[in-house]
C-alpha cells in the first residue's frame, strides 16, 4: 500500500449543538482515488471542507504528510478544490481563471500564461482560452475548473460533487476523463458525491458516511457485495434485508429463523454469531432465483407479485412476502417475458446460502 | 380580450401622466433658460443665450460650482468606501448585534433633513468645522453612505457564496481575495454607487444650506438668486444641474443593467 498522505485522527466537527462529523478515523493514501459518499447531511462535504481548511475540526487532528493541518488557513494549504458550483470567476476569462492560482504563488506573467495554456490544451479546451467564462458550456466550464485546480500541480485534488449539474451523457464522459487524468497525474483525488454510480465507477476506495459516521470503507465491489451493516446495505443498490435470530451455527454456516422462515447463511469475515442473537442478512435482488414452481429445498420464500419496474435490459420486480414485507428481485427482461407472470400471482424466490451476506445484529 | 386592451391603454396613459408631472417643470425650466423674456410667460420671447452668459461671467456661480464638484466627488468616494465596507461586513460576518448594526447604518435617510441639518450645524459649530467645505462633505457622506451600502449589498447577495472561498483555496489570503475577487465582482455596483451618491450630493439643498456658510454649493446659490428676484439665470443653472445629475444617474443605471443582462443571458 502506498504511503499515507492524509490522516484523520479522531476528528470531530460540531456546529453549535449539531455534530456534523463524529470521531472520524481514516487514512487517504498517496495517489489513490477515494470517493466519500452518503446522503445529504451525512457530513461528507464538511469532511472535504476540513481538508481544504474552510472548517476547523472541533476535536482531533488532520495530518497531511505527518504535519498537523488543523489551524493552517486555506491559502497556505495546497489543497485545490473543484466546487459543486464550479466557482469560476465570472469577471475573468478562461485563461485568467486558470492563471489565478499561479498568480497567487507569485509566478511571473509569461510563465503563468504558458502554463495555463498548456493545461487548457491538455483538457482539450485550448481554443476557448480567451473566451468569457459565461459563454462556455457546462462541460467546458467544468474543464476550466479542473485546469484551474490542477495548474499548480498539487499533491491532492478535492472534488465536491463536480458532475451534479451536468446531463447524464456528459457525466459519463467526464467520469472517464477524471479517471484517466488521475491515473496519468498520479495525484490523490478525494471525490465527494451522493451518486453511487459516480463513486463506484471511478474510485479505488469508497467511504460511505451516515449521520457524521463512517459506515464502511472499502473497494466498490466489496461495498456492493459485502455491506457491513444495514445502512450500507440499504444505501447501495437493491438489497433485501431479512432479520431474525440465530438458531444454530455449524462451522461457516449459520441458520437464522425469522417471520419468513429459516434460512442458511454462509459466514464470511469477522462475525461470530452466538445462538439466540438477533441477526440479519442481505440477499441482493440480482442474486435471487425466481420460479413459478416450488424449488425442492434450500432458502426460499413464497411471494406474490405486486409490481414491476422496467428500466431496459433489466427489470425489477416488487414482491410481497407472507409477512407483508417487500422483496425485490432483478432479472433480465428476456428471462421475465419467458415466465408469463400474473399480477398477484404466486412466485418463489430462492438463493444459494453463499449468495446471502451476514450483517449481524444491526 | 377587449378589457385587456383597455387596461393596457389605461396603464400607458397613467405612465405618461406620471412622466409628464415629473418632467414638465424641468422641460419648461430648460425652455425658459433660452427665452429672452425676464418673466416665464407664454408666448415666448426670442431665443437667447444671455442668461447662460450671465452665469458664465458670475464668479459666485463658478465658486459654487467648484465647491459642489469638490463636495460631490469627495462624498461619492467616502460614501462608496463606507458603503462597500459595511456591505462586505454584513455579507461576510455573522455577529450578535448585526440587526442593530444594520439598523444604525440605514438610519440616516429616515431622519428628517431639517433635523439632521440642524443637528449637524450644532455639532460642527462645537468642533469648529462649521462653514467649512469639509463639514458639507461629512454631512453628505452620512446621508448617502446608506444608498451606497444598499447598492453594493444587493450585488454581493448575487454572488456565488463559494467564489471567495475558491480564491482562498487557490492561495489568496483574505486581503488579496478581497482585492482580486470581491471588488472586481462588485465593480458595477461600485461605479453606480459612486455616480448615485455624487448625484445626490450635487443636488442636496437642505443640509448644504444650513451648514455651508460662505462655501455655497450650487443649490444654495440658486436659492439666493431666486430670493432676490425672479431671474431666468436660475433656469440656466437648473438646466446644468439637471444635466449633471441625470448623466450620473443614467451612467449608474446603465452600468448596473448591462451587467445584469449579460449575466442573465449567460445563465440561461
Amino acid at each position: 500500500m502506498a504511503d499515507a498522505l492524509v490522516e484523520f485522527d479522531s476528528v470531530v466537527k460540531r456546529f453549535g449543538d449539531f455534530t456534523a462529523v463524529e470521531t472520524m478515523n481514516f487514512t487517504i493514501h498517496e495517489g489513490e482515488f477515494i470517493a466519500i459518499m452518503g446522503p445529504s447531511g451525512c457530513g461528507k462535504t464538511t469532511t472535504l471542507r476540513m481538508l481544504a481548511g474552510l472548517e476547523e475540526p472541533s476535536e482531533g487532528e488532520i495530518r497531511m504528510q505527518g504535519r498537523v493541518m488543523n489551524h493552517l488557513p486555506p491559502h497556505e494549504r495546497d489543497t485545490p478544490m473543484v466546487w459543486q458550483s464550479l466557482a469560476l470567476f465570472p469577471f475573468l476569462n478562461a485563461r485568467e481563471n486558470v492563471e489565478f492560482g499561479l498568480e497567487m504563488r507569485g509566478v511571473d506573467a509569461a510563465a503563468r500564461t504558458k502554463k495555463a495554456l498548456e493545461w487548457l490544451d491538455r483538457l482539450e479546451i485550448g481554443e476557448f482560452a480567451e473566451r468569457d467564462i459565461n459563454s462556455l458550456s457546462g462541460g467546458q466550464k467544468q474543464r476550466v475548473a479542473l485546469a484551474r485546480s490542477l495548474v499548480t500541480e498539487p499533491k491532492i485534488l478535492l472534488l465536491d460533487e463536480p458532475l451534479s449539474a451536468l446531463d447524464a451523457n456528459l457525466v459519463i464522459r467526464m467520469q472517464s476523463m477524471l479517471t484517466r487524468l488521475q491515473r496519468e497525474l498520479g495525484i490523490t483525488f478525494v471525490y465527494v458525491t451522493h451518486s453511487q454510480s459516480e463513486a463506484f465507477a471511478m474510485a479505488d476506495r469508497v467511504v460511505i458516511m451516515s449521520r457524521g459516521h463512517i459506515a464502511q470503507i472499502g473497494m466498490p465491489r466489496d461495498i456492493y457485495r459485502a455491506p457491513e451493516n444495514r445502512f450500507v446495505a440499504e444505501f447501495v443498490g437493491r438489497n433485501n434485508i431479512i432479520s431474525g435470530t440465530v438458531k444454530s451455527t455449524s462451522g461457516k454456516m449459520v441458520t437464522i429463523a425469522g417471520s419468513l422462515g429459516q434460512f442458511k447463511v454462509a459466514l464470511g469475515g469477522v462475525h461470530q454469531p452466538v445462538v439466540g442473537d438477533a441477526a440479519s442478512f442481505v440477499i441482493a435482488a440480482d442474486l435471487v432465483h425466481l420460479s413459478t414452481t416450488k424449488p425442492k429445498a434450500g432458502n426460499m420464500i413464497e411471494c406474490s407479485l405486486i409490481s414491476e419496474e422496467f428500466i431496459g435490459s433489466v427489470v425489477t420486480l416488487f414482491l410481497e412476502a407472507p409477512d407483508g414485507s417487500e422483496f425485490k428481485v432483478q432479472i433480465q427482461e428476456r428471462e421475465l417475458s419467458d415466465m408469463d407472470l400474473k399480477h398477484m400471482g404466486r412466485v418463489f424466490v430462492s438463493w444459494a446460502s453463499d449468495r446471502a451476506h451476514f450483517i449481524g445484529a444491526c | 380580450m377587449k378589457s385587456d386592451r383597455v387596461l393596457k391603454w389605461f396603464l400607458y396613459g397613467y405612465l405618461a401622466l406620471v412622466l409628464i408631472f415629473i418632467f414638465a417643470p424641468i422641460i419648461f425650466s430648460v425652455i425658459f433658460s433660452f427665452n429672452s423674456d425676464r418673466f416665464p410667460t407664454i408666448p415666448l420671447g426670442s431665443f437667447t443665450l444671455k442668461w447662460y452668459e450671465t452665469i458664465w461671467q458670475d464668479p459666485d456661480v463658478w465658486e459654487a460650482a467648484r465647491t459642489s464638484l469638490i463636495v460631490s466627488f469627495s462624498v461619492a468616494t467616502i460614501a462608496t468606501l463606507l458603503g462597500f465596507a459595511t456591505a462586505y461586513t454584513d455579507y461576510r460576518y455573522r455577529f450578535k448585534l448585526k440587526p442593530l448594526y444594520l439598523a444604525l447604518i440605514l438610519l440616516p435617510p429616515t431622519i428628517p433633513l431639517i433635523i439632521m441639518a440642524l443637528a449637524m450645524l450644532a455639532w460642527f459649530a462645537k468642533i469648529g468645522l462649521a462653514g467649512k467645505v469639509a463639514s458639507i462633505i461629512i454631512a453628505h457622506s452620512v446621508l448617502t453612505a446608506p444608498f451606497a451600502m444598499a447598492i453594493i449589498r444587493l450585488r454581493l447577495s448575487q454572488m456565488d457564496a463559494t467564489l471567495e472561498a475558491a480564491a482562498w483555496n487557490l492561495g489568496a489570503d483574505q486581503w488579496r481575495a478581497l482585492r482580486r475577487v470581491i471588488v472586481p465582482f462588485c465593480r458595477p455596483a461600485i461605479v453606480s454607487s459612486f455616480c448615485l451618491t455624487a448625484a445626490v450630493s450635487f443636488d442636496e439643498f437642505a443640509i448644504a444650506w444650513f451648514i455651508s456658510g460662505l462655501n455655497k454649493t450650487i443649490p444654495v446659490i440658486i436659492l439666493e438668486i431666486v430670493t432676490g428676484n425672479i431671474d431666468p439665470q436660475v433656469n440656466a443653472i437648473g438646466s446644468f444641474v439637471f444635466l449633471t445629475s441625470i448623466t450620473l444617474v443614467v451612467i449608474a443605471q446603465v452600468v448596473l443593467m448591462t451587467r445584469d443582462k449579460k449575466e442573465k443571458v449567460n445563465h440561461g
